[in-house]
């Protein structure tokens, strides 16, 4: 059976359904492990105190931010190349949630510098990185809601999410370029001498599996919700002309 | 092609209008920016070259939305689509034009108002030279915003939002480019970004934009 | 044949409007289509020009063969007639503008802004754009829109003059043009009387 036939609104209606509820267990489950564990078994760092502890939040969300943009680029490809519907739906529907998570991301982030680096925003090369993805969001998001044949509005922001993802990538490096930071390094990475240490490490693992799943589920009931949308837009026209 | 760029610039040139109020609106810019800040010389002349990119870049947006837009309203668009020229040519073509009504004057402007703010004597080459390879970058993703936004009743406000984002890299680097000639700085790494962007917007965005401008006919 | 089309849909904002279309047409021969408002006649020109994709079936049409003439006529208005007119000859690499300005008999107005010209007069030199552009099929959407009778006249025979000299045409239109050797083609039974959005509706149960 070949993974394309999930692209199918039947089968992929059918499959979210049964998907569903597994989906929103298991992100609870993380969730509330992650964050209790996180916010009240951890100790405080010894130089930042209780503060650390947004990580929790920060971090995942963070993370999140790219991967959606990633996962809309790559459903973007999918929908040019070969004119899945779902595909298309899928980019429109993750894209509030990457605008969300970016939010969370530049919000939590101010919450943590102002007590750290004793102001709410620096135009350090991350946040700015951030700033200027949020207002990619922005545009991605407008221009789906302004085009009302859903066909050419998927079309056009499909152009505008490649393209945009060549600028973003442009901007990621120009903007390192343009100021050098404040904003420590990676929290994770391979490179398990850079990493924080394993006490914070853990739950934050668990923390990121919960936003990831946060985001399937989401991701998946907004497609159910756009999918039914069209399949309404459908009926309709069909019962203006019988 | 040359008969389509001939017609743009006679067109830009009997209408007035769009393309004049570039160039006065980046006049403008020059002269309240003084009035806001203060005519303290030091403070100008070390805000210059970004004023003077970001008021470039602003005053090349206002005429974005008439790229395709007046075609599109009396049907001349459709026409160019089906005639012999490809659709990635007109898009060339007319972000040519553009250019040569906006980014080219906004350019041979720019060293006056640098005078009026006070710009370091050692930019004035450094920011000609900037906003030449700069600029056409600017009307190039201008003209793939246009063409994204070019059958929408409200589409110059939603131009800018789209266009602007993908303006940033080529700010960041032009008034670089600047700030490091005025303080006497090695430039070449931000100069060959720069020129590095422009090529290659100028290669593929043709082919980004005639496809949009193909969904839109439609 | 200057095309064929083999059953052909056309489809409007992603809704099918007509389907199983069959013609075909001869140098010499015009088409005259016939629906009332919103059949589709002008969906089934914009497809036939290529401005839109097909929905179904296929069209036999080599490359560079169409001069389309949709509801705007594409004129500067700030632009004159001459220039307007070589303006769209040079695009197209057709013939001289000046046989055309004869034609539609617009010697007078050459030097004219065409924004200062009447719709009529408007409407006769977005006709006259065609001749300039060299292009053995016409497509042409209400093209007597705004024309008083002696200028649908000349424009029958500006046609008329078109085919004999091999060419073709597919008119859209509601009056009757004086073209009594053109095929009359009633769109009608070809319309869908349910739409469907193509491709996506019959995938949910």
């Amino acid at each position: 059976m070949s993974i394309w036939e999930y692209a199918n609104p039947k089968k992929f209606m059918q499959t979210s359904a049964r998907a569903l509820p597994w989906a929103i267990g298991l992100t609870v489950i993380c969730l509330v492990v992650g964050l209790v564990w996180g916010f009240f078994f951890t100790p405080d760092d010894y130089k930042q105190g209780s503060t650390v502890k947004i990580i929790y939040l920060h971090v995942p969300s963070a993370m999140m931010a790219i991967n959606v943009w990633v996962m809309m680029l790559v459903t973007s490809l999918i929908w040019i190349v070969r004119r899945h519907h779902v595909s298309a739906l899928a980019a429109k529907a993750a894209a509030p949630i990457g605008l969300t998570f970016t939010l969370i991301a530049l919000v939590t982030g101010a919450l943590w510098g102002q007590p750290m680096w004793g102001t709410w925003w620096a135009w350090d090369p991350r946040l700015t990185s951030f700033l200027i993805l949020c207002l990619f969001y922005f545009g991605y998001i407008a221009l789906w809601s302004a085009i009302e044949n859903p066909d050419t509005a998927a079309d056009l922001t499909a152009i505008l999410c490649l393209v945009g993802s060549v600028f973003a990538l442009l901007s990621r490096y120009a903007v390192n370029f343009w100021n050098q930071g404040l904003h420590q390094g990676a929290s994770l990475s391979l490179d398990k001498e850079e990493n924080v240490s394993d006490v914070f490490w853990v739950p934050l693992l668990v923390c990121i599996a919960g936003f990831v799943l946060l985001f399937v589920t989401l991701v998946l009931m907004r497609t159910r919700t756009e999918i039914r949308a069209r399949r309404l837009q459908a009926l309709l026209a069909r019962e203006r002309v019988a | 092609m040359r008969a389509l760029l001939l017609r743009d610039l006679r067109l830009a040139m009997r209408t007035g209008g769009g393309f004049g109020l570039g160039l006065a609106f980046f006049l403008i810019l020059a002269v309240l920016v003084p009035l806001g800040v203060g005519a303290e010389g030091a403070t100008l002349g070390r805000i210059a070259p970004g004023i003077l990119w970001v008021g470039a870049l602003l005053a090349c947006l206002l005429s974005l939305d008439r790229i395709f837009a007046l075609d599109h309203e009396d049907g001349s668009l459709d026409l160019l689509a089906t005639s012999p020229i490809p659709l990635e040519g007109v898009v060339a073509v007319k972000a040519l034009a553009h250019w040569l009504v906006t980014g080219l004057p906004l350019t041979l402007l720019a060293p006056g108002l640098g005078v009026l703010l006070n710009l370091a004597p050692g930019a004035y080459g450094w920011l000609v030279l900037s906003l030449l390879l700069g600029t056409p970058t600017l009307s190039i993703v201008g003209a793939f915003g246009a063409a994204l936004t070019v059958g929408l009743r409200r589409g110059g406000l939603l131009l800018s939002l789209l266009v602007l984002p993908l303006y940033m890299p080529t700010l960041i680097f032009g008034a670089e480019v600047v700030r490091r000639g005025a303080d006497g700085m090695a430039l070449g790494t931000p100069l060959a970004l720069l020129a590095a962007i422009s090529l290659g917007a100028v290669a593929l965005l043709p082919f980004a934009a005639a496809s949009a401008l193909r969904v839109n006919l439609r | 044949m200057v095309m064929t089309a083999r059953n052909l849909a056309v489809a409007r904002g992603g809704v099918t409007v007509l389907q199983g279309l069959d013609f075909a047409l001869a140098p010499g021969e015009a088409l005259i289509l016939r629906g009332p408002n919103g059949s589709g006649k002008t969906t089934l020109l914009r497809t036939l020009a290529g401005l839109q994709p097909l929905a179904g079936g296929e069209i036999d049409l080599p490359p560079d063969t169409v001069a389309y003439a949709a509801h705007a006529d594409g004129l500067k208005s700030t632009l004159t007639v001459a220039e307007n007119l070589a303006f769209w000859a040079a695009i197209y690499g057709g013939p001289s503008p000046d046989q055309a300005v004869q034609a539609m008999d617009l010697a007078a107005l050459t030097r004219r802004r065409a924004g200062e010209l009447s719709a009529g007069q408007k409407r006769r030199l977005g006709l006259a754009r065609l001749l300039v552009t060299g292009r053995p099929l016409w497509l042409l959407d209400e093209p007597t829109v705004s024309l008083d009778v002696a200028s649908v006249a000349l424009f029958a025979e500006v046609v008329r003059q078109h085919l004999a000299g091999g060419g073709a045409a597919i008119i859209a239109t509601h009056v009757d043009l004086g073209l009594p050797e053109a095929r009359v083609f009633d769109l009608d039974p070809y319309r869908i009387r349910i739409m469907v959005r193509d491709g996506f509706d019959e995938a949910f149960g």
